[in-house]
């Protein structure tokens, strides 16, 4: 059945594993990376038999460190590019998550996140990797990543991540975690004249890279790809605009810290996605990823019982959204976080709307299961009088 | 006053008017060595993307070449070089970094590459040493060397770099010393020519840090001693243990022709597109 295509147009009963693998293809993904890791390993598996039909190439790596290297490479090599993991393989690939960062390398990160610390439980989500690739390689960044809450979300946000990649030219992370990864779930893939995909943008040859700014432009630097005569020359340590190192120039320095940070946080209200159903409530239920299954099923049953209790869903995690969350506190009397971990964005979460209203976090009644609405419900009673 | 350029100042960014090699280093001559087997080869820089790690070697094509390079992490030049490679199949993509960057940290990527077989040319520069760091022991120390970290002589023993990338597939090895420019370049010449993973590993002086350890003396001494100590594997299968205790084997050790990765993709794909 459409044995080369990129975008299989149809509705399907699959996982979402399954979807990101067809969503990374329909996005024009040309290079993929992995290296084998209970619950993402079906991303690359689907895409081992897929990606080659499509014109791409699937390298399976001998670690999770060489995926995310040579994903960069091929990001380099004008691919678009994308490595599958989890937890375990994102602590791997953290040094070199931050060489993507300094150099500005347009790529999407999966991490199908499954419960930790260390070896952990394999087959368990656990969305505890939420700080960890906002905050895990080293030295002072911002990122982008994206918190699907179902398998149609694993296809739509792979897309979208691979078109903030390429128009930001920046690491994008994806957020699954195992329970959506393995959930099978309809999914719809609309024709691809109705799938929106863009490409990065090459400076034009003939300009030595001492005229050109290959790097810090946060309004985004044209991307000097290899193979084009561009002579580019691309490090991760400190570099000017033209991506020469320079380690003696403290003014260099701060726009080497400073331009790929601003130039996510100034394109904020265009990365940050935000899905609320919380008019004129009392209680509102942040959440990201599948809790957010629950909280829109709380929200019902409190509502029936006569409650004014709403819903505000993180589609976007990083850069955060603080504005929005400040604007909803203010609109509210109570906030419950909702996370299945023991409370990793709460703090953040807290400090943009503990001004306004009475916050407080909920994780699951068993780390590592999923929310049951009712015990959701029972605590919203609890927490208004 | 006329100012005669360098012939080889073409090959190199006008702007970058030095290195950060120090007084006696052997990486000058391993530059000249790349460069005249480019210039050999007939080859444009732009047919070229050259990735380096972090070492001392990496700073023989970075910032220096005219051409894409991309200077990267420690050990992982050829994690990212693998995947330049599939990405541009039609481009020399040559790896040049140094022992401790390749052969330590980075040792799983070159065995791989080297299993896989991808093309890539790989110049593992081996000072014996961490040199930029200060001194320290590298895994290709000799055994009973005294380091800054091994202030006792070394305990352990050296790797075979050459033996083990051998071992693990490579279609191309070979190793020389900085004594042995010329047999260098025309190694250099073969890897480039090869399709597949060519390795020529460049023993090389670093007086400041190995010279020191050593105490071999100074970088004209070290170049006497690498000439000393030098016997072609082709003699050296004829020598006892004790013969050759203390000598460096140089030569062409592996020479054959083997399925390439980047060009067994674009055979596949070709293939499957069509059918």
């Amino acid at each position: 059945m459409g044995k080369g295509k990129r975008v299989l147009t149809g509705t399907y009963f699959e996982m979402g594993n399954w979807a990101c693998a067809e969503g990374a293809i329909a996005a024009g993904c040309e290079f993929v990376a992995g290296y084998p890791i209970t619950p993402a390993s079906e991303i690359i598996n689907r895409l081992a038999q897929r990606l080659p039909l499509t014109g791409g190439t699937l390298l399976q790596t001998e670690d999770e460190i060489s995926a995310i290297c040579s994903a960069i490479g091929a990001s380099w090599a004008g691919c678009k590019a994308l490595t599958a993991t989890s937890g375990p393989g994102i602590s791997l690939m953290q040094e070199n998550i931050g060489f993507a960062v300094a150099t500005e390398t347009p790529l999407v990160i999966v991490d199908v996140q499954r419960l930790g610390p260390s070896t952990g439980v394999p087959s368990v989500g656990l969305t505890a990797d939420i700080v960890q690739v906002a905050r895990g390689s080293h030295g002072d960044y911002q990122i982008i990543a994206l918190c699907p809450e179902s398998p149609q979300e694993m296809f739509d946000l792979t897309i979208r991540a691979f078109n903030l990649a390429e128009r930001y030219r920046v690491p994008v992370f994806l957020m699954a975690d195992g329970f959506i990864g393995h959930m099978r779930e309809q999914i719809v893939i609309p024709d691809e004249d109705r799938i929106e995909i863009e490409h990065r943008t090459i400076p034009e040859p003939g300009i030595a890279p001492m005229e050109r700014q290959d790097f810090l432009d946060v309004t985004v630097a044209p991307m000097p790809v290899f193979g084009r005569g561009l002579k580019a020359h691309v490090t991760s340590s400190c570099h000017d605009e033209h991506g020469m190192r320079n380690l003696s120039d403290p003014e260099i320095m701060h726009r080497y810290i400073s331009a790929p940070i601003d130039k996510i946080l100034i394109h904020r209200d265009d990365i940050i996605q935000i899905e609320t159903d919380c008019e004129g409530v009392d209680v509102v239920m942040v959440s990201y990823g599948t809790v957010s299954r629950s909280a829109r099923a709380a929200a019902r049953l409190a509502q029936a019982d006569g409650l004014k209790v709403g819903t505000f869903r993180m589609l976007t995690c990083w850069p955060f959204p603080d504005k929005e969350i400040r604007q909803m506190s203010e609109c509210v009397d109570y906030m419950l976080v909702l996370e299945n971990n023991k409370g990793q964005l709460y703090p953040y979460i807290k400090a943009e709307a503990a001004h306004a209203c009475q916050v407080e976090f909920l994780g699951p009644q068993t780390l590592g299961q999923i929310h049951d609405p009712h015990y959701i419900l029972s605590h919203i009673k609890e927490m208004i009088p | 006053m006329s100012v005669s350029a360098h012939p080889y100042r073409r090959y190199m960014r006008e702007h970058v008017r030095g290195t950060t090699t120090c007084p006696g280093c052997g990486n000058g001559i391993i530059t000249q060595a790349i460069l005249r087997a480019i210039e050999e080869l007939g080859q444009d820089m732009d047919d070229f993307v050259f990735v380096s790690g972090i070492g001392c070697a990496s700073w023989i094509p970075s910032p220096l070449f005219a051409a894409d390079t991309l200077h990267t992490t420690h050990g992982r030049p050829i994690a990212f070089a693998t995947g330049l490679k599939l990405g541009l199949p039609g481009k020399n993509i040559m790896v040049i970094s140094g022992d401790g960057d390749l052969a330590a940290i980075g040792g799983n990527h070159l065995i791989h590459a080297a299993r896989r077989n991808i093309g890539l040319t790989v110049i593992l520069v081996n000072n014996g040493i961490y040199g930029m760091t200060g001194g320290q022991t590298a895994p290709t120390t000799p055994r009973g060397v005294t380091t800054i970290t091994s202030p006792y002589g070394s305990l352990e023993h050296p790797f075979d770099i050459c033996a083990m990338v051998a071992a693990a597939g490579a279609p191309y090895v070979a190793r020389w010393t900085t004594y042995h420019p010329r047999q260098m370049t025309r190694s250099i010449t073969k890897a480039l020519q090869k399709n597949g993973f060519a390795l020529v590993e460049a023993i090389s002086q670093c007086p400041v840090q190995f010279g020191r350890a050593a105490k071999l003396g100074k970088a004209i001494d070290m170049l006497k001693y690498y000439k000393s100590k030098s016997v072609n594997w082709k003699r050296a299968r004829d020598l006892g243990e004790e013969e050759l205790r203390g000598k460096i084997i140089v030569g062409e050790f592996v020479d054959m022709e083997k399925p390439e990765l980047a060009s067994q993709w674009t055979r596949l794909k070709e293939e499957l597109m069509e059918g």
